[in-house]
Parts: structure tokens; C-alpha cells; sequence
């Protein structure tokens, strides 16, 4: 049996991601900041899907942990997934370093220094698919998403990378572009519904598109021609635009 | 952010606050900003029972805790649905040990409106079947209760309506099942005395209700169809279904895609429906082995058929007779039939014995009705709910979106313990609803 590893298992599209590729007879590794959280998580999957599932500790921002992390795992992933990330108040992240500093480290730094890990181990097997999801926030700056989008603009980048280095080695790397969902993350945000996707969907089109090795995905599909819109408008009108 | 939310009856819409929590920590977490609100899951109830400016939706507390295939306990967090549920218990054998018209409910909501289905003259409701179940109170702190253990908390919790506390984990026991279909019998009766005459014959079976004809007059009054059932033995089966006897149904469902304009309701489409539903049965009886779905289900083959009734809404109208009170039914289906207010489904149930202080189910008959929501309706409602009184009956509040305080007061005769115990456990009313406010459960 296949397995894969969910880096930001506590997650609604973490933890969607799992029960789908679970009920795909996928055995599943859930990784978390604080695993002791994911104990009904990894009953439910066990219950459900009959499949093995366990939970293990993991610190996106704990760089030094991460070979350490991966190398000791007793089976290694066929695939795995990062989801981990971290929207926080733009404004105070403005006025706060600290802030600032955690949401590039958790959305990029954290994030590449686990792939980087994975992907040496995938490319010394000449196997393997790493799945990144990123965000549509990142194909563009703007004002309202200033730290956020300009380091998962920096993720997709990196992925988009990863690919073109390890393709060769027959190493697959996918990078998901979500669109608005409806997750804590965006709770409390009004959300035009026709273009908003549940977790589950996100994770429906992820399973999809990991089966026919596609490389760069937008959820849903429309985002890609929204994205591509506001990467068209001229930069001298952009600025002055409220977004 | 504040959205438009609304019940199963679209009948009060609110603006509210929508909170969730995935982790006993958010909850904690939620319920320190010591807002008021109401606990809420999928909103299937019909009126104002789960509703409130912020909410608390259990929806992403989901997860299945245990399953012990041996015995049958099942434990689970109270946003998960039923429908899911029975996904994972049918395979191995088991199945619900009651269930109501829908299973897009969640086991909170279960434990809240204490549901009862088909089978409560043999197995009552929900609660009957709890082992133990946690709350966690507006103060943040969680007690574990059981028929044994903070009894007073549990029977208030059992349809208190999410008032007590916020249902966070249920523990239950399953029903164990051979295959998962059912031996279904259809009876045909040609009126309201030839069915409850029926009903009695027919005591000894599992499962059993029926369909009622509202708008029939004179000899055809009750006009019915009685719908009996028993789960199917390996025997019932014939060998294709034998092969794989405890299989899920498969998935089709089609989807009510929006409001149907208020005036294609009326009494001359209403009787045309009616009288397709009657004459789709040829034969006085009919005997057939059937999916589970169908059985207990039929309405959720079409996802959102509440908007049959239009963007008004509908109010679903339920009530409880003592058995001896027959003539209230007769009293109330006359009345209803008079006013020619048009109900798709007038569904009636006997109820078996049940003691409990604030559950809904009491021996005797029980009609639920729809009423698509139209001016001089809640008049009308209010002089049903006299006649309701008159014969010492009650209503169901699940379904309630419009009830007078003193139509509950009457009904309940226990309701002062309810309110003493809910006091107990939510001493400042910070949980409570439209509903409670209005019939005055948590204020005063």
C-alpha cells in the first residue's frame, strides 16, 4: 500500500487532502505543530477507510528538526503534501516584525527547507510526487495581502523550480493555486460563493489531478483566467486600484 | 461577518454570526470572548430552535472516535452526520437505532431535538439509546453525562435543544442487521378509522407510519397509506442481493436547483400530488423488499425540496394525541381540510410510552404537516394549537418556528424542571435562541 505524508494536517484542506487520498486505500502520515490534536483525525481515518494512520510531530519553523523529521520515518511516503501555512492581519504584520518575519517563514522558508529534504530523498530513489499548495494570492502583490502574497509568490516560484530540477530524476512536483475556500483561514471573510470551494472539493480536483501528473493546478479552474486577468492589468493602473 | 441563515422551513431567515470549531481548543477558545449563541449543526431543524445573532456550528467536529464492531457502541464528535454514519456502520452490519425522516442531520442535532422515527412505539427515541455524552457548558467546562452519571444534566440535554451546553462527543449504541434492506408491507386504508384500526393490527411490526390525504372529505376522510417494515434476513433476499447483502445504496440524488414560486402551491396541484401518491398503488397491499434509502429516506433523494414551498418558506406543524384523544385528529384533519391550506406530507406515527421531561415523544398519535408560510397561516396554527391543548397534546419544537409561550407551558408539564436545570448549567442564559427567547427557556 501506497502512503502519504500531510505536512499541516490540522488544516481543513490538510485534513481533507488526508481522508481523500485515505479513502484511496492510501495509508496516511499526519503532521502537525501540535500532533496531540490530531488523535480523532486519525481515528476517524482509521475507522472509515480502514487504513493506517498515525500522527507525528512537525514544526514548519524548526528548520534544523526537518531532515531529522523525515529521515526517521519507518516508511517513507509516496507522495507528499505541503499544506501548511499562515495568513496573519496584514496590517499588524505591517507594524510587527515578528509578524511579518512568521508569515514568510511559515509560508516559504519552513516550506522549502522540508522539500528540499524530500525531494534529495525522492530524487536519490528516482521516485516520488511532492505536492505544494500554494496560492492564487501569489500571482500578484497587492496592498491587502502584502506579506502573505509575496511569499507564496516566492512558494510557487520555488516549486515551479523543484519541478524543472527534478523532473529529470523522475520526481513529479504539482503546485496547487486555491482560489477563495471556505476554511478558518477565510471565516470571517465575505465570499462570493460562486467562485469559493469547500476543503473537500479542493481535495477532490488535488486527488484528480495527482492521477494524471499534472503540474500546475488552479481550484477551480476559472481561477486561472481570473488570475490571469489581474496579472494583466497595467502595473500605473493596478497601483491605484483598491485591493 | 454577519450572513442570512435559516432553518430546514426557510421561515425565520436571521442575520447572524457564524462561528465553528474543529478542535476543542477553538471551542475554548470561542467560548471565552463569552458571547452569547447557540450551539448548531446542519440546520435541519424548521424553525428558530437554532438560530441566534452567533452561532456555533459543529459541522467541522466530525470525526468518529470508535467503533466497536463486536458490540455495536459507536462514538463519535456531534457535528457528524448521519448520513456518514451509516456509510461506515452498514457495511459492518449495523445501523442506526433511530432515525428520523432525514439522515442529513447531525448526532448532535440527534441528541438536541431527542429524534424519533418509525420504529418508537418498539424502541423509543434517540436518547434511549445514548451510553454517555460530554457537554461542554458557556463557563468552558466539560461534563460527561449518562442515564447514571449527572442525570439532571443528561435529561435536559436529551431535547433541550442545545440549550444546556454545546454537545460535543456522543456515545451510542448501533442496532445489529443482517442485510441492509428492508421487508417492506404498503396497506392501503380507505379512511382515518380503517387506518388507526391498522396501525393496532400491525403493532408488532419494527417500523411503521403513514401517509394521510388532507384534503379528502366525507367517506374518503384520512384516505392513507400505510408503510410497514421490518430489516430484511438473509432469507427475505433473493440470490442477486444475497451476493452482497449488507451493500450502501447507490448514490443518486438529484437537486431542487431553486425556489419554486409560492403560487404553485395550492390546493388544486396539492390534491393532484396527493392523488398520484395514492393511486401510484394499484393493489390494497403491497409486499417488496426495498433499499434503506427509500425506506427511511425518501425525501432525501431530492437535496433541498424545501424549496418546493417557495422563497416564503414553510412552517412544519407537529404535534402529539394521547391515544384515548382520537377525536382531536379528527377534530384537526377536519379543520385543516376546511381551510384547504395545502400540505404535501401529512405524515402520522404512533408513539409508544416515553419518560422524559422535555422530549417531545409521549404516548399517543403524532401529525406532522407542511404549511407553506402565506398570510393568515400563523392565525390558523394558533387556534390548531387550542384544539392540540384541549386534548392534552403537545408540540414538537424541532419543528416549531411560531408557538405562544403558554402553548408550551401547557404541553410540557415538566418544563419547570427543564428551566430549573438549564439555569443550573447555563446560569447567565448566554446560550440561547430565538426560540427559547420567545417561549421564555432561558430568560426569567
Amino acid at each position: 500500500m501506497a502512503t502519504v505524508l500531510i505536512l499541516g494536517a490540522t488544516s481543513d484542506i490538510g485534513a481533507a487532502i488526508a481522508k481523500k487520498f485515505a479513502s484511496n486505500k492510501f495509508d496516511v502520515l499526519l503532521a502537525a505543530r501540535k500532533p496531540g490534536q490530531l488523535g480523532p483525525l486519525e481515528s476517524d481515518i482509521h475507522i472509515r477507510y480502514g487504513v493506517n494512520c498515525s500522527s507525528l510531530a512537525f514544526d514548519a519553523l524548526n528548520y534544523s528538526s526537518h531532515a531529522g523529521f523525515f529521515n526517521t520515518l519507518q516508511t517513507k511516503p509516496e507522495v507528499s503534501i505541503c499544506v501548511f501555512g499562515v495568513l496573519d492581519d496584514e496590517e499588524e504584520a505591517f507594524n510587527e516584525w515578528q509578524l511579518t518575519e512568521r508569515m514568510i517563514n511559515t509560508n516559504y522558508t519552513g516550506a522549502v527547507s522540508i522539500l528540499n529534504v524530500i525531494a534529495k530523498y525522492y530524487i536519490s530513489q528516482n521516485k516520488g510526487t511532492i505536492i505544494g499548495i500554494s496560492s492564487v494570492a501569489g500571482d500578484r502583490g497587492r496592498a491587502s495581502k502584502l506579506i502573505y502574497a509575496s511569499a507564496k509568490a516566492a512558494f510557487t516560484t520555488y516549486l515551479a523550480g523543484l519541478r524543472n530540477k527534478c523532473f529529470k530524476e523522475k520526481v513529479h512536483v504539482m503546485t496547487v493555486q486555491p482560489g477563495f475556500v471556505y476554511t478558518k483561514m477565510t471565516e470571517n471573510q465575505p465570499l462570493p460563493k460562486l467562485i469559493t470551494s469547500t476543503p473537500v472539493q479542493v481535495a477532490d480536483i488535488i486527488y484528480a489531478a495527482y492521477l494524471k501528473k499534472k503540474n500546475i493546478i488552479y481550484v477551480k479552474w476559472f481561477w486561472r483566467y481570473i488570475m490571469l486577468i489581474i496579472q494583466n492589468i497595467p502595473e500605473f493602473q493596478f497601483k491605484k486600484m483598491k485591493l | 461577518m454577519k450572513k442570512q441563515i435559516a432553518n430546514w422551513g426557510n421561515y425565520p431567515v436571521i442575520e447572524a454570526n457564524e462561528e465553528s470549531f474543529a478542535f476543542p481548543e477553538q471551542l475554548q477558545d470561542f467560548l471565552s470572548r463569552n458571547e452569547n449563541f447557540i450551539p448548531r449543526g446542519n440546520g435541519r431543524c424548521y424553525g428558530d430552535a437554532s438560530l441566534a445573532g452567533t452561532t456555533i456550528s459543529t459541522l467541522k467536529y466530525d470525526k468518529i472516535l470508535s467503533f466497536n464492531t463486536e458490540t455495536g457502541a459507536f462514538e463519535c464528535q456531534s457535528g457528524l452526520t448521519l448520513d456518514q454514519i451509516l456509510e461506515v456502520i452498514v457495511p459492518a452490519g449495523w445501523f442506526l437505532p433511530v432515525t428520523p425522516g432525514t439522515k442529513f442531520i447531525t448526532v448532535g442535532g440527534a441528541v438536541a431535538s431527542d429524534v424519533h422515527g418509525k420504529n418508537h412505539h418498539v424502541d423509543g427515541s434517540f436518547s434511549n439509546h445514548i451510553l454517555e455524552m460530554d457537554i461542554v457548558l458557556a463557563s468552558k467546562e466539560t461534563i460527561t453525562c449518562s442515564p447514571k452519571i449527572n442525570n439532571d444534566l443528561f435529561e435536559a440535554t436529551c431535547g433541550g435543544m442545545g440549550l444546556t451546553g454545546i454537545i460535543s462527543r456522543v456515545l451510542f449504541q448501533l442496532k445489529k442487521i443482517e442485510t441492509s434492506f428492508i421487508r417492506q408491507k404498503q396497506i392501503k386504508a380507505a379512511n382515518l378509522d380503517e387506518l388507526i384500526e391498522l396501525f393496532d393490527e400491525y403493532n408488532h411490526y419494527t417500523y411503521s407510519v403513514a401517509w394521510i390525504d388532507c384534503l379528502k372529505k366525507g367517506n374518503d376522510f384520512g384516505r392513507s397509506i400505510l408503510m410497514l417494515g421490518e430489516h430484511a434476513t438473509l432469507t427475505d433476499l433473493n440470490e442477486k442481493l444475497k451476493q452482497d447483502p449488507l451493500q450502501l445504496p447507490k448514490k443518486k440524488q438529484i437537486n431542487f436547483p431553486f425556489n419554486l414560486p409560492s403560487w404553485v402551491l395550492n390546493a388544486f396541484t396539492v390534491k393532484a400530488f396527493n392523488f398520484l401518491f395514492y393511486s401510484k398503488n394499484f393493489k390494497r397491499e403491497i409486499n417488496n423488499v426495498t433499499g434503506y434509502e427509500p425506506f427511511f429516506y425518501p425525501l432525501d433523494a431530492i437535496l433541498h425540496w424545501n424549496r418546493g414551498y417557495g422563497k416564503n418558506g414553510f412552517v412544519q406543524y407537529q404535534f402529539v394525541l394521547p391515544l384515548e384523544a382520537k377525536k382531536g385528529l379528527v377534530e384537526i384533519l377536519n379543520r385543516i381540510s376546511d381551510k384547504g391550506l395545502g400540505s404535501f406530507l401529512a405524515v402520522l406515527k404512533v408513539f409508544g410510552k416515553q419518560e422524559s421531561i422535555i422530549s417531545f415523544p409521549k404516548e399517543g398519535y403524532t401529525l406532522a404537516l407542511d404549511f407553506p408560510v402565506k398570510t393568515g397561516l400563523l392565525e390558523f396554527l394558533d387556534e390548531l394549537d387550542q384544539i392540540v391543548l384541549k386534548y392534552g397534546g403537545r408540540i414538537y419544537m424541532s419543528k416549531d418556528a411560531r408557538m405562544k409561550p403558554e402553548i408550551m407551558t401547557q404541553g410540557y408539564p415538566e418544563l419547570n424542571k427543564f428551566k430549573a436545570i438549564v439555569r443550573k448549567y447555563n446560569p447567565d442564559g448566554k446560550i440561547h435562541s430565538i426560540q427559547s427567547d420567545r417561549l421564555f427557556l432561558t430568560t426569567n
